[in-house]
């Protein structure tokens, strides 16, 4: 045992039914540092900290914890001990207002259980104030924008004042100004000797904010390294096991004719006058800040949420969509945003999970023709290389990337001309990233118009023929490959010249 | 789902890769249910020396036939996140409305059978109706149509029971064919196609889709508005059919019928493994369910257990099967 560390997580091995989710994995985490944890979905960084926090149980191994041998079986155990987790998934009881969400479970109160309101409101009060965060404390959840719900969680965790704190993917939602925010408030966490074991994706807030980093793969332990001494090639020969040299193989695609026109469309409160065509072959990328109606447009065009005014033109012919259903016979696809929220039949199997939008098609007399269903998943799960032990697996228990592949698998046994992707490489590592995006430039290659949205400039810029970026519900440019530069999109995103560099 | 776990199972084989254990927690999770069934009839078996005969057999799924039908279409609505608790009021109006038309000498047989067939299928899509189109919950509506539907029930009988049914009416729930119970046979039917429906059809696909993720199946085309007035339509027309059988059993049309049956349709189902929170749920999971019910009534009888008392181990028998369905869940 080493003084140094406060958390040592040694040999832990953790079984689920047909999968090794972690096979001998070790942690350390030094005192009043910053250690960052990376691994492909699926690598087993979020089993590792359920098992941290008591979620899971491990079938083997050791945890030592600020000196002493962890044994904890539920979350509340876990945070009396001092360990406390900002989840990627956020959770908020949207009803209940700030403070209420902070002091869930340990409410200031009287006895019988009444609430010091007061007092409540107070501690947020004092807890934001040292944060340097401008919340108020009794707005509702519900009324705080995605990234000050995050906020709201960051500082949740924080409240606990806990002596190991775990952040997944705390950036994934938040906008620069937020992250840098989050980034002084880690480091003065560090000064008071709080540890960090910070989950991300994204390579360049390795350097700026982590001491050290740990890299699971396929389940086992690779190696901890000094963040300031690995290079980015070798953290991703490390978390994919073999060189990466370029993610983006553009290909050279011959553009052909419009197949979808968008004229003025106008979605009361949400955006204004948007219009944009897409071509045969052509991938065509929005950028935009969280909030600047990018989804929104999609949406509407897609039929989720209609638009008030302007018109849809599917391969010259005017388009009326009211409906998904609509979208669909017009030959769209839309891969939304939230996987969870709004692709995954959780419950189901990923077969089930692949069929839903073209079970007609395989419906004859009534009757499914299981044969072809089984044929045709079993190809696509191969052409796209899911991980799954059989098609019949439940998907809640795929990794995300697994997942996202899955249900990019849906859309392509529907077969459509035109595809939205909404985010389509988000919580996803870089591994399978790179075979996503392979994907989407072989469906340009064979002629399908692609729309996608996405929040990382160099997805958007890698990927795009063209880029439309928005800002605030409007349209305020559009640039072509060769125009764009993460300055540029940034400049017309925020609505403001920036400064190049930052 | 059992075409699917055969599928598994094959697959499975082929690779041989998986523990033996596994495979033991994965056949108690499967058929668990089940096992309890068969325990408790060897149990009763040895406690009382009447329970294991053919007739008291034979007695023991006919009484259940009811329930169990309305179980059927129950464990459908549910398994898309909805519920009906109106199942036992449109029993009581089929009841009195197909008896009016089952008096000798007046209609031929099917004509009561087809209007309460009929009955049944119209208030359940208005269920549904009411449901998708003006987004009201399954609870609310249903609890409508339960109060409403038990309101026409006494209205159109004036509270009274309409007897003297034609024999050929009578024998939907009374006869037998080679020594079967007609409602067994009905039962049995039912199961069959419902069982088809749910798992050989894109019905049955879209029914787990809507209950797995309402908004994802949205998205991915689903007309679940339509579905939902179908679903409900379902569980409308089997409460008729259910009303039909009960009606005749007892000789008469009774607008105090079905009391209650829409909880115990609601608890074969969920001890059956159906899953309030939806996409989860088999058509064989609830006949077990339902069987487990009709045996321990019927076993508690034959003990001479107070009817009090049973209906207090029953509320513990469900909740412990909840219990344990949960738990498993949780570990997997």
């Amino acid at each position: 045992m080493n003084k140094d560390y406060v958390l040592e997580m040694i040999n832990i091995t953790k079984e689920f039914p047909g999968v090794k989710a972690l096979d001998n994995v070790q942690l350390k985490v030094k005192k009043g540092t910053v250690h960052a944890l990376m691994g492909e979905n699926g690598a087993g960084k979020s089993t590792l900290m359920k098992i941290l926090i008591g979620i899971y149980t491990p079938d083997s191994g050791k945890i030592i914890f600020d000196g002493e041998e962890l044994k904890v079986s539920a979350i509340k155990n876990a945070l009396d001990k001092g360990i406390s987790m900002i989840h990627q998934e956020l959770s908020p009881i949207p009803n209940m207002t700030v403070a209420e969400n902070i002091f869930l479970g340990r409410e200031p109160s009287y006895k019988f259980g009444w609430v010091k309101a007061k007092e409540l409101e107070e501690k947020t009060r004092k807890l934001f104030e040292k944060l340097e965060i401008d919340i108020d404390p009794k707005a509702k959840m519900s009324e705080l924008s995605i990234a000050n719900t995050q906020m709201v969680e960051i500082a949740k965790a924080i409240s606990y004042n806990s002596k190991l704190i775990i952040m997944d993917e705390p950036t994934s939602a938040i906008t620069e100004k937020e992250v840098h925010h989050l980034f002084k408030i880690i480091r003065s966490l560090k000064q008071e000797g709080v540890s960090i074991i910070y989950i991300t994706h994204k390579m360049d807030e390795l350097a700026q904010i982590t001491d050290e980093v740990t890299v699971l793969r396929d389940g086992k332990y690779i190696g901890t390294k000094s963040s300031d001494q690995i290079t980015k090639d070798e953290l991703i020969e490390m978390m994919v096991g073999r060189e990466l040299n370029q993610i983006f193989h553009k290909q050279r695609v011959e553009i052909k004719e419009a197949v979808l026109s968008v004229k003025d469309l106008c979605k009361n409160g949400k955006f204004e006058n948007i219009s944009f065509e897409v071509r045969k072959g052509e991938i065509v990328g929005i950028a935009g800040l969280m909030g600047s109606g990018r989804t929104e447009v999609l949406e509407s065009v897609f039929g989720i949420n209609p638009s008030d005014s302007g018109e849809i033109y599917v391969h010259g012919e005017k388009a009326t969509i009211r409906s998904p259903r609509d979208a669909i016979r017009y030959g769209m696809g839309l891969l939304t945003e939230d996987r969870k929220l709004t692709g995954l039949f959780l419950p189901l199997s990923v077969q089930d999970n692949i069929i839903t939008v073209t079970i007609e098609q395989y419906a004859k007399g009534g009757f499914l023709n299981e044969k072809k269903i089984q044929e045709d998943c079993q190809r696509l799960s191969e052409q796209l290389a899911i991980k799954t032990p059989s098609l019949q697996q439940l998907i809640k228990y795929l990794s995300g990337g697994n997942q996202q592949k899955a249900l990019i698998a849906r859309w392509l046994l529907q077969d459509p001309d035109i595809l939205f992707l909404d985010e389509p490489t988000r919580g996803i590592d870089v591994g399978a990233k790179s075979e996503i995006y392979n994907l989407i430039f072989d469906l340009a290659k064979k002629g399908k118009a692609i729309v996608v949205v996405s929040s990382e400039l160099p997805e958007i810029l890698g990927l795009s023929d063209r880029i439309i970026v928005m800002h605030d519900g409007k349209k305020t440019g559009e640039l072509s490959r060769e125009e764009a530069t993460q300055e540029r999109i940034m400049e017309l995103a925020t609505g403001e010249l920036v400064t190049s560099g930052s | 789902m059992n075409s699917q776990v055969s599928i598994v199972n094959k697959q499975e084989k082929s690779k041989s890769a998986v523990s033996s254990k596994e495979r033991v927690s994965r056949i108690l999770h499967k058929y668990g249910m089940l096992m309890i069934l068969i325990a408790l009839i060897i149990l009763m078996s040895f406690l009382s020396p009447t329970f294991f005969t053919t007739g008291n057999l034979l007695n023991i799924v006919r009484q259940m036939s009811v329930v169990g039908i309305v179980a059927i279409g129950v464990t459908i609505v549910i398994i898309t996140t909805g519920i009906d608790l109106s199942s036992g009021s449109v029993i009581a109006l089929v009841s009195v409305v197909a008896a009016s038309f089952a008096h000798p000498d007046t209609y031929p047989f099917f004509v009561p059978i087809l209007i309460g067939l009929g009955l049944g299928l119209l208030t359940g899509v208005i269920n549904g109706t009411i449901i998708s189109k003006a987004k009201i919950a399954p609870f609310i509506v249903t609890l409508g149509m339960m109060t409403a539907a038990r309101g026409a029930a006494l209205l159109f009988s004036d509270g009274r029971p309409i007897g003297n049914l034609s024999d050929s009416f009578k024998f939907i729930g009374q006869g037998a064919v080679f020594g079967i119970p007609v409602p067994i046979i009905i039962f049995a039917f039912v199961g069959v196609v419902s069982y088809i429906l749910l798992n050989k059809t894109k019905f049955g696909k879209y029914v787990y889709a809507i209950g797995g993720n309402e908004q994802a199946a949205i998205i991915a085309g689903v007309n679940v508005d339509k579905y939902k007035i179908f679903v409900y339509g379902y569980a409308g027309l089997l409460s008729g059919l259910a009303g039909i059988i009960l009606t005749s059993r007892i000789s008469s049309g009774q607008p105090t019928a079905g009391v209650m049956y829409e909880l115990d349709a609601i608890a074969a189902a969920v001890i059956g493994g159906t899953s309030l929170a939806g996409g989860i749920g088999t058509i064989g999971g609830t006949i077990v369910g339902a069987l487990i019910i009709g045996v321990m009534n019927n076993g508690l009888d034959l003990l001479n257990v107070s009817p009090y008392w049973q209906q207090i181990l029953k509320g513990v028998i469900i909740t412990v099967a909840v219990f344990i369905d949960s738990r498993k869940n949780r570990k997997s």
